[in-house]
């Protein structure tokens, strides 16, 4: 602890002065430009008490695991040492497991994709998906247009690349079409590049809307139209609650399309497996990008899923989660409706979260201390999206704790409310703090 | 959050003269870290560094969260001595110390009273200008009391009388959370309200520009010491994203000052520490103003002890070795802790 690194010139873009100083960071003039931004900032520290018991978290994203058949999953993971160890701890391929990647088919085909295996790349987790194909495609400076908001791990990621996101209205129903388009068009009328259109289009997160169907060919054929590829991000499309799930964009176009998915909310995000469908020109890159990252994602994860899969009704759990999860939406919405009648809010039908915005002339982000006094935790809105806007909304996720929690947690959440308001109103001023740039709970945060 | 004792590691040399209440075998010792304040996540991290400096001394350590488990896994546990490494709230507002001596056990730095007073940095501030420091000018205002007079005529008598620019913080925190320094008359209700967020009171002090200083004070038995004052150098405010992401702030250890002002800076750190009756370690906030002045800003009894934390820097500007110097800390205090209940004060 005491022993200091070998001296070793500090360079940065600040003056230092002549004599001896310290930035405790010996290699601070060696960082790459694209880590600028992450950094840890007071709003993430705030987060750091939502894994207390105390404290009600509908910030973070975790699913609720605790309905899953653990005596049965601990028999898969000892049959696949038992019967199929030296594969699974050994190196596998950079594409993925044949035989999960088959299982992968049967799972999309509930959101009528038709593909074949060698269409799949399984990743770790889908974020890793996000990653290689924003690595694929984008240079520093090429244009991602993305929702308005959008999730902040993808935001994150073309941070990383130094990509420039511009956002596009949603409403209840979704990207909205015209507003798309005017957006294509001016970006192309300014001569910039766009390299894809990125989307969740089921339960979106934050917004915890869908993209209505009669939109998802028009969405399609104005980015086909602008020569802009589509990536559809779909970790939630499977845990509708009251309906079945709704054709992929993927389903209707096989070409303009990559399409991600993931077992992290269907089943669990402890074996950090996800994957890719893409045009087979695209997987090719995707493969080497991959190889070049990871060499391959976890053998025994595949193997673990591809078991469950074949010898677990994932069916039934899935339909366990939706059921779950409804209940849980049921809680934060009846719960909004008593306690926060100020505020308004979009109803989700499947996934984890709700999108809320305050009243008037409140500011997600300041309001956040006050919260944590309280002990309720949320996502201020500024995470979602990539210029800072949003602080007028916050995100609530409804996924992790019980119906009974969630009620508690609102009831809390309006406290803190009426208190800021009262504030703001007080000093008649808010908004536009300062901007921190990771401001979303890391992932193991309730 | 709590971990089981781990072996300490062969111990380097303690001190063969066995000292009284120091036992003769490795000490026991209860880190405390994290609690629900504000500044959790910087009381884990130092509390983590406390616990790994010790153990590298030869000390037996276990690292507690504030929670419900608490009194039980001290009462079972029985350890030597409690240091508590929180920051804000019921870390360093006397309550959790108290505790801790309503448990019997010895507490490792500030006892509860005297927390609670360096914890409200107004009532800090009030004090050690009688014991003749200078500190700067501040007004002390709830949120209730704006309700009561208006705002727009509180503010503006404030900049009136305290000109500007002015600092406006939370009266009790720490990490620089809700602090703004205001330069112009129009961000001053903002200010309040990023403030308020905090906590429901406010100091408003004005701005002394000048070289910013820490000054830690230790106490190893024999008498109160200030380490190497360090010097503060940063390219805008020093706040949560400079203290904590190495790169904003470029530190001087020692500080780059006169001998006089040196030796200014240290009388200052120990007459607060002395003056607001701390114990065994402390870390003074000052400013040197451009006339030489010092100006005390605030008094810290659970300094940070993070990486980038400002008292470990300056036991190494000392020379001492952290797990020794942290293993001193605790023998210094197994020797002259009263167990239980701070006495009374004669009124």
């Amino acid at each position: 602890m005491t022993s200091q690194p070998l001296p070793r010139p500090e360079t940065s873009g600040t003056p230092t002065s002549s004599a001896a100083g310290t930035r405790l960071d010996p290699w601070l003039g060696s960082y790459a430009e694209r880590t600028h931004g992450m950094r840890s900032s007071e709003i993430r520290a705030l987060f750091a008490v939502a894994n207390r018991p105390e404290v009600v978290s509908l910030a973070g994203g975790m699913p609720f695991l605790d309905g899953l058949p653990l005596d049965a999953l601990s028999q898969v993971a000892a049959s696949v040492v038992a019967e199929r160890g030296l594969q699974a701890l050994q190196y596998g391929s950079g594409q993925g497991d044949q035989t999960l990647r088959e299982q992968i088919l049967e799972v999309m085909a509930l959101e009528q994709i038709t593909a074949h295996p060698d269409d799949v790349v399984v990743t770790t987790g889908s974020q890793q998906a996000l990653d290689l194909v924003t690595r694929v495609f984008v240079d520093p400076g090429d244009v991602v247009v993305a929702e308005a908001p959008s999730y902040v791990g993808a935001l994150g990621v073309f941070r990383a690349y130094q990509a420039d996101v511009v956002h596009v209205a949603i409403d209840e129903h979704g990207l909205v079409p015209a507003a798309l388009e005017e957006t294509l068009a001016a970006l192309a009328a300014a001569g910039r590049r766009t390299k894809f259109l990125y989307t969740v289009p089921n339960f979106h997160n934050p917004a915890g809307v869908s993209l209505a169907l009669e939109r998802r060919p028009q969405i399609l054929e104005i980015a086909r139209r602008y020569g802009v590829l589509v990536l559809e991000d779909n970790p939630y499309g499977l845990l509708g609650f009251d309906r079945d799930p709704w054709p992929a964009l993927r389903s209707y176009d096989e070409d303009g399309v990559i399409y991600l998915g993931s077992f992290s909310k269907t089943f669990a995000p402890g074996y950090r497996v996800g994957w890719a469908v893409a045009p087979h020109a695209v997987r090719e890159k995707l493969v080497l990008a991959s190889e070049s990252a990871i060499l391959c994602p976890s053998n025994a994860s595949q193997i673990a899923i591809s078991s469950y899969l074949s010898t677990c009704d994932w069916r039934g759990q899935v339909k366990s989660y939706r059921e779950m999860y409804r209940e849980r939406r049921d809680a934060m919405i009846s719960a909004l409706s008593e306690h926060l009648p100020e505020a308004s809010w979009t109803v989700p039908d499947g996934g984890f979260y709700t999108w809320v915005r305050l009243p008037e002339g409140l500011d997600a982000r300041d309001m956040l201390p006050r919260a944590v006094t309280a002990r309720v935790a949320y996502v201020p809105g500024t995470a979602f999206y990539y210029d800072g806007t949003g602080a007028d909304h916050m995100r609530l996720s409804f996924c992790y704790p019980t119906p009974e929690r969630i009620r508690e947690g609102v009831r809390r959440l309006a406290g803190v409310v009426s208190g800021e308001r009262e504030l703001v109103e007080l000093f008649g001023t808010g908004g536009g703090a300062s901007d921190d740039d990771v401001v979303s709970p890391a992932p193991n945060i309730p | 959050m709590t971990t089981s004792p781990v072996p300490p590691a062969a111990s380097p040399s303690p001190s063969s003269t066995p000292t009284p209440g120091v036992p003769d075998r490795a000490p026991r010792v209860a880190v405390l870290a994290g609690g629900l304040s504000h500044e959790r996540d910087v009381s884990l991290r130092s509390g983590r560094r406390v616990a790994e400096a010790l153990r590298s001394s030869g000390v037996e350590v276990s690292v507690h969260d504030v929670d419900a488990d608490l009194i039980a896994a001290l009462t079972e546990l029985r350890p030597d001595l409690v240091w508590p490494v929180l920051h804000g709230s019921s870390g360093e507002d006397g309550s959790v110390r108290d505790v801790v001596q309503l448990l019997g056990l010895p507490l490792l730095g500030t006892g509860p009273r005297a927390s609670r007073v360096a914890w409200s940095k107004s009532i800090a501030k009030t004090l050690v200008s009688r014991a003749g420091l200078v500190t700067p000018e501040f007004v002390t205002l709830p949120q209730s009391l704006f309700r009561e007079l208006g705002p727009a005529r509180v503010l503006s008598a404030i900049v009136e009388r305290l000109g500007l620019p002015v600092v406006v913080k939370p009266s009790r925190g720490g990490s620089a959370l809700g602090v703004s320094v205001v330069q112009s008359p129009d961000d001053l209700a903002r200010a309040m309200v990023e403030c308020f967020a905090y906590g429901d009171t406010a100091l408003i002090e004005r701005a002394v520009s000048g070289v910013e200083v820490a000054v830690s004070v230790v106490d190893l038995g024999d008498g109160a010491v200030a380490l190497p004052p360090i010097e503060i150098v940063t390219d805008g405010p020093y706040d949560y994203d400079a203290r904590y992401n190495p790169g904003r702030v470029e530190y001087f250890a020692p500080a780059r000052l006169s001998d006089a002002t040196r030796a200014e800076v240290e009388r200052v750190a120990l007459v607060a520490h002395r003056s607001l009756g701390l114990t065994r370690l402390s870390r003074s906030d000052l400013i040197v103003d451009t006339e030489g002045v010092v100006h005390f800003l605030e008094v810290n009894v659970s300094p940070g002890m993070t990486e980038t934390s400002l008292f470990p820097q300056a036991a190494e500007a000392a020379g001492h070795n952290l797990g020794a110097l942290y293993r001193s800390l605790v023998e210094a205090s197994l020797a002259a802790a009263p167990v239980g209940l701070e006495p009374v004060p004669a009124p």
